[in-house]
Parts: structure tokens; C-alpha cells; sequence
């Protein structure tokens, strides 16, 4: 038995060496940026600037996004979330969130920009864009979508493009210049998760021909961790949330399990998962066994 | 004094007043707001020279939170 431990001892040491070949993952880079974490978390909706802090911090993320927003009409506390957010270590991702039209979408994308160029924030040039098409459901109008994504891309920014789940629409996006495509899993803020897993997989596919590294975020819809780890099965980059952090009953925690999730996901999909079948197989060996089988070797009764 | 509209309110402000002395006013460090004149953004640079005119139409924003 000695030389076998003698072996395994080896094949230890052997592992810990490779394990950063082994364990490693290419560098997650939108627009010409690498970031560490693949989970990109928003900054609405939490009770107080604490807990949002805390969440960020346990979500692991290193990119938040924000919106623009009339100064003093909407912080009745007078706290301004610049106070909060840890500006050298995190990437801020301005959004046009709440824009109905390309024209507002571009003016708040510019007025974004001239804030984070101000803070010297390498997100100065970063916009997640989002054009809504309609105040109940949250789905993006996919025409003033494209019209301001060329226009934004024409004046040189890096523009993470949220999308419905079409994929003619984001082979589209990415066509014009879109940094990123981010299609929605569901509605914003709706905790439904992924509801058509074949639209994301075509669009994984199309967008990722002969460039297997564009940048392709699950962007809304998430409602729990198995979203997230879900999406990076399936071959998504990144996802984007807010809502499911920001309303758990414990938002830090949810953090954590959706940073857990993200890695757990992400290396399930880069470690290949077995194909599912119909019947089982035996993880033990056949040979040897001290029992003998109720229905012989065919599986048939006797 | 000049009529002018600041995110969405009417105002009357001295004549020459600079968008920059408009934004002391406000309760956070001017390098968290950007400015809009009739909806083109004035440059960090321009604040303090840029003139209100009379009839400008100004949205001064800053960042929150949101997703």
C-alpha cells in the first residue's frame, strides 16, 4: 500500500501546483475594462446606505450601477450614494433607467459620463443602457434601443445594452457597436428568473461565434441564487441584479449566496457538465458485488 | 433678475450669475452634479463661466441609487 500512498502524495502536491491552470478562468473584460467579479449589482432600493454598502461588499462585485437623477428630489435624508460607494475599488456603471425615448436615454447617458469624469471613476465612459418601452411590464423598446445605442457608440462611449431576450434583436446590438448585450431573464424587478433558457442559449451562441469572448450579461429578472448560478450554466459572462438582493428578507446574506452562486455557476460551465439521460449509471463498480440481481443481468424479471 | 426653470421649477436669478454659483446652492460638493443647459451638458470646465441667460432651461442631477 505504500507506494500507492506514495503516489497520491504526489498527485496532491502535482495538483496544488497546477491549481491556478486548473482552477483558472480567462479575465472577464466589457469595453476594453477587466473585472474581477462576473456579478454586477444595482444600487436602488435598499432601506438604508449601510445595508447597501454591506450588500455590495458581500456580493463580492466590483462594478455597481447607478442612476442619474435630478439632484435633491429624490433622498429625503440628504445622503448622496457617492458617500457610500467606495470609489477607488469599484467601477461605477451609469444607467438611463426610467428613459422612454433614445433622445433621454443620451442625455442622461452624457450627463453620467461628465459626473464619473469628475470623480476620475473608470466607469466615466461605461453606460448601461436602457430604453423602456413600457411603464407595467419594463420591457425595453428595442427601436429607440438601437437609435440610442448607435448614438452613443458614435460619441464613444461603452455602452452595456440591456435587451429583451430576442436574439435578432442582440445579434443587432452587438452588430452597432454594443460593448455588451445584456438580455432580461424576465421583467425587471419580477424574481421570475430565466423564463426562456433556449432564447439566452441561441443568443450565446450567436453573439459568441468566432468571438467567444463577448461580453454577453443576464441583465433582470433575478429572484433567487439559482438565477444567477442558472445563467453562468448556461454560458453567460456576467449578470446583472439589484432586486433580489436589495428586497430579500436579509439583503447581505442573499449577497453572499449570489456570490456564491456566480462562482458556483460559473465553474459548472466551464468544467462541462455530463449529459442528462434517461436511465441511471452505477457510480460503484459492477464487479465484485456480494449481492446477487433481482432481474439478472438484463434488467428483466425473471 | 432673469426667469429661469432648474429641474422642472421656475427661479429668478441675478443677472451674470454663473451656472457654477448656482450649484452652491445645492447641498452636496459640486463634483457630485452635472449640469444640462437646454439639454446639452456643460463641461466641468465651463461652470464657473458659463452666464444663465434668461428662458434657460437647466436640469442639475447627481447619482443614485438604482439598477
Amino acid at each position: 500500500m505504500n507506494p500507492e500512498a506514495g503516489e497520491e502524495e504526489t498527485a496532491c502536491g502535482s495538483s496544488a501546483t497546477d491549481e491556478a491552470s486548473i482552477l483558472g478562468d480567462r479575465p472577464w473584460v466589457i469595453g476594453g475594462r477587466t473585472l474581477r467579479s462576473r456579478l454586477i449589482v444595482g444600487t436602488g432600493r435598499y432601506d438604508t446606505m449601510a445595508q447597501m454598502s454591506q450588500s455590495i461588499e458581500a456580493s463580492g462585485a466590483d462594478c455597481v450601477t447607478v442612476a442619474v437623477r435630478r439632484e435633491r428630489l429624490y433622498d429625503r435624508r440628504g445622503e448622496n450614494i457617492l458617500d457610500y460607494l467606495d470609489l477607488q475599488r469599484l467601477t461605477l456603471l451609469p444607467n438611463t433607467a426610467g428613459c422612454y425615448n433614445a433622445t433621454d436615454a443620451v442625455r442622461a447617458a452624457r450627463l453620467g459620463r461628465e459626473i464619473l469624469r469628475t470623480l476620475n471613476n473608470p466607469g466615466a465612459d461605461w453606460v448601461k443602457l436602457e430604453v423602456l418601452g413600457d411603464s407595467k411590464t419594463l420591457l425595453p423598446d428595442p427601436v429607440e434601443t438601437i437609435a440610442a445605442c448607435k448614438q452613443l457608440v458614435a460619441e464613444g462611449f461603452q455602452v452595456l445594452c440591456y435587451s429583451s431576450d430576442c436574439p435578432v434583436i442582440a445579434r443587432r446590438l452587438k452588430e452597432i457597436g454594443a460593448a455588451s448585450v445584456m438580455p432580461a431573464g424576465s421583467p425587471i424587478g419580477s424574481g421570475q428568473g430565466i423564463l426562456n433558457p433556449n432564447n439566452l442559449r441561441m443568443i450565446l451562441e450567436n453573439l459568441k461565434q468566432g468571438d467567444p469572448d463577448y461580453p454577453v450579461i443576464v441583465d433582470a429578472g433575478v429572484g433567487t441564487a439559482s438565477d444567477v448560478a442558472e445563467a453562468f450554466e448556461l454560458g453567460a459572462d456576467g449578470v446583472l441584479l439589484n432586486t433580489a438582493i436589495a428586497h430579500a428578507r436579509s439583503p447581505v446574506r442573499m449577497a453572499r449566496a449570489m456570490h456564491h452562486a456566480a462562482l458556483a455557476g460559473r465553474d459548472a460551465f466551464l468544467a462541462g457538465r455530463i449529459p442528462k439521460r434517461l436511465y441511471a449509471t452505477a457510480s460503484s463498480p459492477q464487479e465484485g458485488v456480494i449481492s446477487s440481481r433481482p432481474y439478472g443481468h438484463t434488467g428483466q424479471a425473471n | 433678475m432673469i426667469q429661469v426653470t432648474v429641474n422642472g421649477q421656475s427661479y429668478e436669478v441675478p443677472p451674470g450669475t454663473t451656472i457654477l454659483a448656482l450649484l452652491q446652492t445645492a447641498s452636496v460638493p459640486e463634483n457630485y452634479l452635472a449640469v444640462e443647459v437646454n439639454a446639452d451638458v456643460v463641461p466641468r470646465s465651463l461652470l464657473a463661466s458659463h452666464p444663465i441667460e434668461a428662458g434657460d432651461v437647466i436640469e442639475v442631477v447627481t447619482l443614485v441609487g438604482g439598477g
